[in-house]
């Protein structure tokens, strides 16, 4: 018997758990990566984030008659470069094509894609789990293409065009380059398979970092998944019918949205019912995928390879350069680094998984210990930016600043308690560790001088203490160190006081 | 190539060719505004018969006029057409001046932007007199599918000026302008050549910048000269012509010396030139008098030393077919952006019947509206022929055919230096005569499309008269890439035949009425 869960909208969910003992799902994932380039895929408009809506256009752009595209050619570098870090092979020669439909964001009503002819195809990805696991991606092609405009719907209750009382498009995105990558079918990962998802994704989102392609900014949509999920009886049975949940655009949402449509799905087939193929949105605010547009006959894109430009024909020794200068790829840098750090693999994963890799070494590089920085940043500050419920590198503190702090404590001028208080004062915004230390005043007092009055006052304020101590009971020293601590307001090195309380005593 | 004069005994600067109007400006014994003013003085007195014009810019005319006058006082190196005025087909792009390509769907549209070809000529200084009439998005083959009304052909009114570039060939036949653009995607500038008496030239594919050409069938469309003599469109041609870095498929190299060709064909002098006539070109469905002075023009040649070889192109006759499945598509592709959300016409359905005007219902009554029959009808065959399941059998089988007549050009050009056939099967017919038979109406291009399917350059040069008293034309093609050939040929045939006429083929042309 499968535990099913009526889901608040009204939806029949069967338990995530219960599902995929069920069910093996199989999931297909489509990335998107706005490319880098200063100018547009096809013109010269330059890109611009942010800027005033339809001013980063021209004729092209913007779709005018008689405009024409020409290609960007570091766009085609930059899917070169993708395509090789994904095991890819390359085209000799590739054609765009013509994606021909009628909607608002799409100046031309054709967008300029790649079709049969993709310019990179099968390749692989490895992802590593959170266990350290080894999942391989198979990928089945990357291709060149243009983004659209931006729709803005005015009026309605939810931001979507359905109850709008009109419609603003924002032409600044169209045509900005992206690179597409397509997943073969993805199986085998049976109940992780929303963890291989978010991992996938996470994975690329890193090569296109270390590649340069792209800022790669999953909140700024430069990177968006389209998720593709079946379920199917067995590992051995056919595909099922699948849906495809669009502009799922973060590694927590992909991960919960293929939780979600294996629940679901699985409710589906558990009570005889079918699935219906179509593509699905994804809420982030209540997790969970709703249907989208019909397509019906907006399925036949009549696509034809677009005259306006002409094929596209890498040599081969622009490949083989542009192979052999690929910077070192994030999986390969993780051994690399983990090796100098003389992390244990528990805690370099631990750093992956909380995507510290950065930080810790961007710490490192500003003078700290490799074990400093990740007590740092897997400690303290971990657990601030899990409370306050954001990502390490969004805390307001840099990595120079973290080197910074522990230098302090190497110097002996802070303790550990002394330091976590200087932390708090540097997330607090009241500046850089040094001056939040001067501000506040908590440097370790190690003036002998001060430290001997602090002690003189506490023995003469528990005379009691005092007498047994000097008895040659030491166990209520502990007393008298506490006495100056509280006195000093902890900013006393412990050791130094008792040192000095026991000389004290034995001179008398 | 006479000059006439007005009855107040000034020459009539609207009959002097571009390279004559081009001397005496550079002589200083005209100025660009009195050549300026000639022509639209004429255009103002014949276009209430003739209608080849959608928009008229005497003050930009008269402005650039007056700047290159200017200059040329001032001893400012000029372009060698600086100051001659020209017309540009409604199809090419003019910032500032409207540009509706003869659809209603583009009325009103002011560009924000020049086509390459404009920027070329308005760096040359030749001031734009207007915006010539045509087909609907350049579909047709007599100009009757302008959503503005017919142009008339200035040898007989009541008959069509050929399409879809008639608007600049009437306007040229009629002296409203010494040089025109037309653009050329199945025979739009060398079939409205034929029946108007003037000289017209498809360029090799790639060798004219299409930016900016509204686009009709992007791997067909080319845009080129229209004119009087075959030395201004050679003149014109290097004008427009050469690479252009915004259009992907222009050809990277420099055009090969065109007016140099021109001159040296003048002379007259075809010694080892192998001219192939095209069996499949000819014959049946020709009229006789189209095919008894292609005969003659023949002999001409054949007088001059060229060889004359006889060669076959057997899939020409797949030719028209293969055209109107490829062209189509591609057009159903490029006319989708005209939908009524960013430019030009917009129609917003009223509502009565309840329903709220979504774009997609926007951009089907702005569609419904906007777009004439001819232009419908290719866009339903261009969306059925690249609809799933239908592409290899149309769509990809009319590509196998084109690469077929490819092969059948580079064989044919291993036995002959350029190919020869008549432009058109028939004179000019009158104006509504093949209106609602669209098959009629397609076999006008029957000659003159092969050479846009294989991206080979073409020319009409006037051929004299038909047993019905109007123009024919004579069509050149050449391999890409070598126009230089048709220049050569061209002139050599224009001299010859204008000798045995004592003079252009135009001048027997009626005096046209003028409106005072």
């Amino acid at each position: 018997m499968t535990a099913h869960t009526t889901h608040a909208t009204g939806v029949e969910l069967v338990d995530y758990d219960d599902a995929v003992v069920r069910f093996d799902p199989v999931i297909g994932i489509e990335v998107h990566v706005e490319l880098g380039t200063r100018t547009k895929m096809f013109d010269s408009a330059e890109q611009v984030f942010g800027a005033e809506p339809n001013t980063a256009v021209t004729p092209v752009s913007l779709g005018l008659p008689g405009a024409l595209p020409v290609v960007n050619g570091t766009a085609v570098e930059y899917a070169l470069r993708i395509g090789l870090a994904l095991n890819c092979q390359i085209a000799e020669t590739c054609r765009f094509a013509r994606k021909n439909y009628f909607y608002p964001d799409v100046p031309k009503n054709f967008q300029t894609s790649q079709y049969d002819e993709p310019i990179a195809f099968e390749g692989h990805l490895d992802v590593e789990l959170q266990d350290g696991t080894i999942f391989r991606v198979e990928i089945e092609r990357a291709h060149l293409e243009e983004d659209a405009g931006k729709n803005t719907h005015v009026g309605g209750v939810t931001g979507r065009i359905h109850g709008a009382e009109y419609s603003l498009v924002d032409y600044n995105r169209a045509g900005i380059p992206l690179v597409e990558i397509v997943t073969k079918p993805i199986t085998g990962a049976g109940a992780r398979a929303p963890e291989v998802a978010s991992a996938y994704v996470r994975s690329l989102r890193d090569i296109f970092r270390t590649l340069g392609v792209s800022q790669a900014r999953m909140e700024r949509g430069n990177v968006r998944a389209d998720v593709n999920l079946s379920l199917r009886p067995t590992p051995e049975s056919p595909l099922g019918t699948r849906t495809e949940t669009k502009n799922v655009n973060s590694f927590r949402s992909v991960e919960r949205a293929v939780r979600y449509e294996v629940s679901r799905q699985a409710a589906i087939l558990a009570s005889g019912g079918t699935v219906v193929q179509e593509t699905r949105h994804w809420h982030e605010d209540t997790g969970i995928t709703t249907p989208g547009r019909v397509k019906s006959d907006a399925e036949d894109y009549r696509y034809f390879p677009e005259p306006d430009l002409v094929p596209i024909a890498p040599s081969r020794e622009w490949v083989e350069a542009i192979r052999a200068s690929l910077p070192e790829m994030p999986a390969a840098r993780r051994a690399r680094l983990q090796q100098d750090w003389d992390y244990s693999d528990l805690e370099m994963r631990d750093v992956v998984n909380a995507g510290a890799i950065e930080l810790v070494e961007a710490t490192i590089a500003a003078g700290s210990t490799p074990a400093a920085a990740r007590k740092w940043w897997m400690g303290e500050l971990a657990r601030t930016a899990k409370t306050t419920d954001v990502e390490l590198e969004q805390l307001p503190i840099t990595p120079a600043q973290v080197g910074e702090l522990q230098a302090l404590v190497d110097a002996g001028r802070i303790n550990d308690k002394l330091a976590r208080q200087v932390l708090e004062g540097v997330l607090a915004g009241q500046g850089s560790p040094e001056e939040v230390l001067v501000a506040r005043g908590l440097e370790v007092v190690s003036d002998d001088g001060v430290l001997l009055a602090a002690v003189d006052e506490a023995l003469a304020a528990q005379p009691d203490v005092a007498a047994k101590v000097r008895g040659g009971n030491l166990g209520p020293v502990g007393a008298i160190i506490g006495a100056v601590m509280k006195a000093t307001r902890g900013q006393a090195d412990a050791a130094r006081v008792r040192e000095l309380v026991l000389e004290r005593i034995t001179q008398s | 190539m006479g000059t006439s004069t007005t009855a107040t005994g000034a020459t009539d600067l609207t009959r002097l060719s571009a390279a004559e109007l081009a001397t005496r400006l550079a002589a200083g014994e005209v100025s660009s505004v009195e050549v300026t003013q000639a022509h639209l003085e004429r255009i103002a007195a014949v276009e209430p018969s003739v209608h080849a014009f959608l928009h008229i810019d005497d003050d930009g005319a008269l402005a650039t006029a007056r700047d290159v006058d200017a200059r040329r006082s001032a001893g400012e190196r000029l372009h060698a057409l600086a100051g001659v005025p020209i017309a540009v087909k409604d199809i090419v792009v003019t910032k500032d001046l409207p540009t509706t390509a003869g659809s209603k769907i583009l009325q009103g549209w002011i560009p924000p932007y020049d086509a390459t070809i404009t920027t070329r000529l308005r760096e040359a200084g030749l001031p734009i007199l207007g915006k010539t009439n045509m087909d609907e998005f350049a579909m047709g083959s007599s100009t009757e599918h302008s959503a503005f009304g017919n142009t008339h052909n200035p040898w007989d009114l009541d008959r069509i000026p050929g399409g879809s570039g008639g608007g600049s060939a009437a306007a040229v036949a009629a002296y409203e302008a010494p040089l025109a653009i037309g653009t050329d995607t199945g025979g739009s500038i060398r079939q409205p050549g034929a029946v108007t008496g003037t000289v017209g030239v498809k360029p090799t594919y790639g060798g004219v910048s299409r930016y900016g050409l509204i686009a009709l069938a992007s791997s067909l469309d080319q845009a080129g000269p229209v004119t009087r003599t075959v030395l201004d469109s050679a003149l014109l041609h290097e004008l427009i012509g050469g690479h252009d870095p915004r259009d992907s498929t222009s050809i990277p190299e420099p055009l090969p010396p065109l007016v140099e060709a021109a001159r040296a064909g003048a002379a007259g002098d075809l010694r080892g030139v192998r001219v192939g006539v095209v069996t499949e070109l000819g014959g049946e469905g020709y009229q006789p008098g189209v095919r008894a002075r292609f005969e003659e023009s023949l002999e001409l040649l054949r007088g001059a030393g060229a060889e004359i070889v006889e060669v076959s192109c057997p899939h020409f006759t797949y030719a028209l077919g293969a055209y109107y499945l490829i062209l189509p598509s591609e057009a159903s592709s490029n006319l989708a952006k005209f939908d009524g959300m960013r430019f030009g016409l917009r129609v917003v359905p009223d509502g009565g019947d309840g329903l709220a005007a979504t774009a997609e219902r926007v951009m089907s009554a702005t569609r419904g509206a906007g777009f004439g029959d001819e232009v419908k009808r290719r866009i339903i065959l261009g969306t059925y022929a690249l609809s799933a399941g239908y592409y290899d059998a149309y769509y990809g089988s009319a590509q196998k055919v084109r690469t077929l007549i490819q092969r059948d050009f580079a064989a044919a050009f291993e036995q002959a230096d350029v190919l020869v056939s008549p432009t058109a099967p028939t004179t000019a017919f009158k104006l509504g005569e093949k209106l609602d038979d669209p098959l009629a109406m397609y076999l006008n291009d029957v000659a003159t499309i092969p050479a846009n399917l294989a991206g080979v350059p073409g020319m009409s040069v006037p051929n004299g008269l038909s047993d019905d008293g109007l123009p024919v034309g004579l069509q050149i093609l050449a391999p890409a890439k070598a126009d230089d050939r048709l220049y050569r040929v061209g002139a050599a045939l224009e001299a010859l035949l204008e000798s045995t006429w004592g003079g252009p083929l135009l001048a027997r042309a009626p005096e046209l009425e003028v409106a005072r």
